[in-house]
Order: C-alpha cells, then structure tokens, then sequence
C-alpha cells in the first residue's frame, strides 16, 4: 500500500470517528462527554444507548452499504452516474419492502421487510443489467436504470394509492422518507449482518472492476469470469442496498456524490476506490444525520430529503464541469 | 512452446454462419496476419482462437489442451489478446493501465515485485516509460495504442492475439506497431497473430498470410504464395497484380473483378 492511500484511509477512518462521537453527542438533548462517565444512573444512559449508539451504527453502516453500491456500480458499468438510487436499485428494494406493508406482511417478523426489500434490490440488479444488455454504454444503463426506477416508483405509488387504510399509507409514507431517526438496537442486529456480508462481497470484486477498465472483452481476456462478476455484484448490492433501505428507507445520492469526489484522489481506479467510497459514505451519512438533527425546526427534516436536496446541486455541478470539459 | 490449432470452427450468429469450418495450425515465433473483406469473420476468428468465443462446432487446441477447458486465468497467462476497442473507461495513468495486463498473474493484494518489472520491461519495449505517469485519456492515437500494446506485453504473453491493432494508426504508427509485434515475435520465439485490413503491410511485413473470406479459409501460406492475384479476385472481387516495388513486392489495385 502506497503512503498516499494510507493517508487516505487513514484520514477517511479518522473523519467517520471524529463524526460518530459527534453524533452519540449531538441532538436535540446534547450530550457531553461527562454524560459518559456519570454511570448507568444517569438518565443520559438512556439517550446514549438506547437511541444515539443505533443511529451512529447504522449511520456508518448504511453510508458505507451506499457508498461502497455506487462505487460498485460504477466500476461495473464504467459509467461515473451509477448509483443504487438513480438506476432503481432503490426503489426496486422500496417496493418489495412497501409491498409487505401493503399486504400486511410486515407486521408478522421483523424479517419479512428486510428480506424483501434485499430479494427485490438483488432482482432490480439482474433485471437492470439484462435491460441493458452487454452493451456498456452510457445511455443503455442509465435508460434500463430509468425503466426500472419508473417501474418500481409506480408500483410503490400504487400500493400507496391502493393501501388499505390512512393509517397504513402514513406508515408507507414515513418509510419511504428515508431516515435513521428513532432506529433501535433491533434494527441495526437485523440489517447489520447483511449489510457487512454484502460489502464484504462488493470488496471482493476490486481487480475485476479495474479489468473492466478495458472493457468487457479486454477484462474476458485477462482471464475475468463476467459471469460469475455479474452474481457476486447482484447478491452483494441487494444485500447492502437492500439491507439498508430496509431499515432506513430511501436514502439517495450517496453512491453517487462519494465516489465522484474520491476518485482523483485514487488514480481513477475503480477497484481502488472500493473501500474508500466505503469509508466516505459513512462520512456523508453521519454528517448528513448530525446537520439534520440540530436543523432548528418543529419536525426533524428527513434525511432522505436532506441527501436529495444535496444531490441535485451535485448533479449541476457534474454537468458544469462536464460542459466545460466538452466545450 | 505449443502451437495454437483451430480444428474445424463452426461460428454462427443469428442464424447466419460467420465462420464454416475453418482449421488452420499457429507455430510459435511467426507474425501471422489474417485478411479478408469486412464481415469474412476474421475478428470472430481470432476470438475463438483466443478462447474469448466458443465456436458451435470444432475446437482450439493449445498444444495439447482445448482452449475451453482452461481455467480462464491459465488461458489469460498464455494468450494475450488486444481487443480492437481502444476503450479505456477511466483515466487512470499509463502506468496503471499497463498493470493491468498483469492481472491474470498478481495476487489479490495487487501487483509484486516481478509484476512491476514486466510492466516496466512493456513501458520500456514500447518506449513508453516518460510516459508511464501521463493520463491515458490525454494520450494521442499513436502512444495510446502504444500503451495498449504495452498492456498486453505485460502480461508476458506466449501468444499474442491483436484485433485490428492498426486501425485508426497513421502510417508511421502502423509501422512502428508492427515492428514491435515482429520484435515480439522475434525475440521472445512466441506466436503473433493479427487481424489486418492494409494488405501491403500484410505482403510485407507478416511471416504468414491467412485469408479469410464468406467464413471459408481461402488461402493459408507465405504472404507471396497467400496473396495472389486469384486469391485477392476470389475474396475481394477485386482485380489486382503483384508487382515490383523499390524495396520489394507491392499489390497493385487494378479495379473490380468482372463476372
């Protein structure tokens, strides 16, 4: 390993520390540092414990599934706009996860969503890959993406239209918005195995994403099973992705902000900026969830919303630069 | 060393044949070009040699062992292959490009310290090593196939399989890819082979000559004994003669073929 990316690393683990302090403290109840050594006696345990440690673990669990999806995806397609949000792989995760709401499912085992939503984000991979093919072009990935994204958001739409009473639309709604407010240890023990499993299998595929540079038949010729790429990739984005909107609902943007503003700062290489990507979703979850907590408002503002009202700036920005390059 | 052998290939896409039993035996240390109209099925060709494309019927034997039969990382140590896309899809710098013609030999944990010297021997072959730190996307026609060759080289390949590698090249940058090929050839004792459009650097510069044409193999020789008028009538319909030039034999385009 160069000193340059163990710089990187290093600064990146150091940022996702430094934020999850900040989020077991901060909040609409600030806790400070002498909260910690007061004992279980004092009340602040509670907030700590029960509420703040879930939400910072999931925080860095789900930042990272999303960033380490859209690098992933990226590297897979060459194409620097894929992301688990913008080709549907979200809402493919949503809508399964939405249909155990609406049919009720839900309430049965806490697994039944967290299941579903995975299957369905694993199926929107294979199904998003077969629409486009094997030709890599920009246009046919984000257009299967499109398709499916419309396809998916529809079918969430209709369950919504459809959902049995107020009561079961609202707690659709709520859902979808995604968020880590009010996350329990139940939560992060449910999606957290998954979660890990599935970065675990994305972190794997790094040498064949740097193959993939030359294209298919260039990374066939190195001696790359594109079969058995394609797999792991579906299995490990539906098992992080779809693990994390499971219990978070929809959070966009990060797959694509994180990667995009990394990459330089690993020679381009797409394998390379696996586990960086990683490392700055955490960073971008966490920072997202703490600046939204301390929003000064009656509700607190979803995060989910907060993410897309970053991403599209970020989007502007993307095609600035792209139109500058261009002209 | 072993011979690269296509028994019989069968190829055929959407109902419509590409290739129709083709056979032909590769020895190592010889440039071989393969030629032919558009659509004669030579890329198809080189692909199923190159154990990138199962051919419906037949088979590609190296030495001894049906190319399928490798393990996909053994068959990418043996056979180097350069597709004819020039697709590099990040911009990543030459170096790092190079490297990764090293990817069927490295470990999991990246690129050794023998993996490093054959990339910088590709950089130094193909006079890319001032070079090695330079963005590939601001590379210009003629050093990007250069670092795409070096990739290949890289990999220290015992059979070195192009596709159209001087298409789009200038005349100097064709001859200067050529020369490395012949190099290559030359110096290691491996086997080349390429796909051609340009005849005369077929004619001139290949040890051997395949013709291709409508997926049959036509001719199969010497480039002189390869590329006679009667061949280049039956595969191109063109009428054309051998003739000499100042530094040896030139085809010499008369016009269509009638009848």
């Amino acid at each position: 390993m160069s000193l340059k990316r163990i710089g990187l690393l290093g600064g990146l683990l150091l940022a996702v520390a430094v934020l999850a302090i900040a989020s077991l403290m901060a909040g609409k109840v600030w806790v400070p540092w002498s909260a910690w050594t007061g004992g279980a006696g004092d009340p602040r345990w509670a907030i700590i414990f029960q509420l703040r440690v879930p939400r910072t673990i999931l925080g860095v669990a789900v930042g990272a599934a999303l960033g380490l999806s859209g690098a992933a995806m990226q590297g897979y397609t060459r194409n620097p706009l894929a992301d688990p949000g913008i080709l549907g792989v979200s809402s493919a995760a949503a809508l399964g996860a939405v249909l155990t709401l609406y049919l009720s499912l839900a309430s049965s085992a806490p697994w039944v969503l967290a299941a579903a939503a995975m299957i369905s984000a694993a199926l929107g991979v294979v199904a998003m890959l077969a629409m486009a093919g094997t030709a890599s072009g920009t246009i046919t990935f984000i257009l299967a993406g499109v398709i499916l994204n419309t396809i998916a958001s529809a079918g969430v739409a209709l369950a919504l239209s459809l959902a049995p009473s107020p009561w079961a639309a609202q707690e659709i709604i709520n859902w979808l918005l995604g968020s880590l407010t009010d996350r329990s240890a139940a939560d992060v023990q449910l999606a957290l195995p998954f979660i890990l499993a599935g970065c675990g299998l994305l972190l794997s595929l790094g040498k064949a994403f740097d193959a993939l540079t030359l294209g298919d038949t260039g990374a066939r010729a190195l001696g790359v099973n594109l079969a058995a790429v394609r797999v792991v990739l579906a299995v490990g984005v539906g098992l992080a992705t779809g693990a994390s909107v499971a219990v978070t609902g929809m959070i966009g943007f990060v797959g694509l902000i994180v990667p995009h503003m990394l990459r330089p700062l690993v020679g381009h290489r797409p394998g390379a900026l696996l586990l960086p990507s990683a490392l700055g979703g955490a960073v971008l979850v966490l920072a997202g969830d703490i600046l939204v907590r301390l929003t000064p408002a009656a509700a607190e503002v979803k995060l989910g919303v907060a993410m897309a009202a970053l991403g599209g700036p970020f989007f502007l920005a993307m095609l600035i630069s792209m139109r500058r390059r261009l002209a | 060393m072993s011979d690269l052998i296509a028994e019989g290939l069968n190829v055929a896409l959407g109902g419509k044949s590409i290739l129709a039993g083709v056979s032909a035996r590769f020895r190592p240390g010889q440039v071989t070009a393969v030629v032919g109209p558009n659509g004669a099925g030579k890329s198809t060709f080189l692909a199923c040699l190159a154990g990138l494309r199962r051919p419906d019927v037949g088979r590609v034997l190296l030495g001894e062992s049906p190319i399928q039969a490798l393990p996909h990382r053994e068959r990418a140590r043996r056979i180097g292959f350069l597709p004819q896309s020039a697709e590099v899809a990040w911009a990543v710098d030459v170096e790092t490009l190079v490297g990764l013609g090293r990817t069927p030999h490295s470990g999991a944990r990246g690129l050794g310290v023998g993996d490093r010297a054959a990339v910088h021997a590709a950089l130094e072959r193909t006079h890319m090593t001032a070079l090695a730190r330079r963005d590939v996307t601001t590379l210009s026609g003629g050093e990007r196939a250069r670092a795409l060759l070096a990739r290949v080289l890289a990999g220290e390949p015992t059979w070195l399989l192009a596709d159209e590698p001087l298409a789009g090249l200038d005349p100097g940058h064709q001859l200067d890819t050529v020369d490395l090929l012949r190099a290559f050839a030359a110096e290691t004792g491996h086997g080349v082979i390429m796909t051609l459009h340009d005849l005369g650097v077929a004619l001139r510069l290949a040890d051997r000559v395949v013709v291709l044409s409508g997926g049959g193999l036509i001719a199969d020789a010497g480039p002189l004994e390869a590329l006679t008028p009667d061949v280049l009538a039956r595969a191109y319909g063109v009428q054309a003669a051998i003739v000499d030039g100042v530094s040896g034999p030139m085809i010499e385009l008369i016009g269509r073929s009638r009848g």
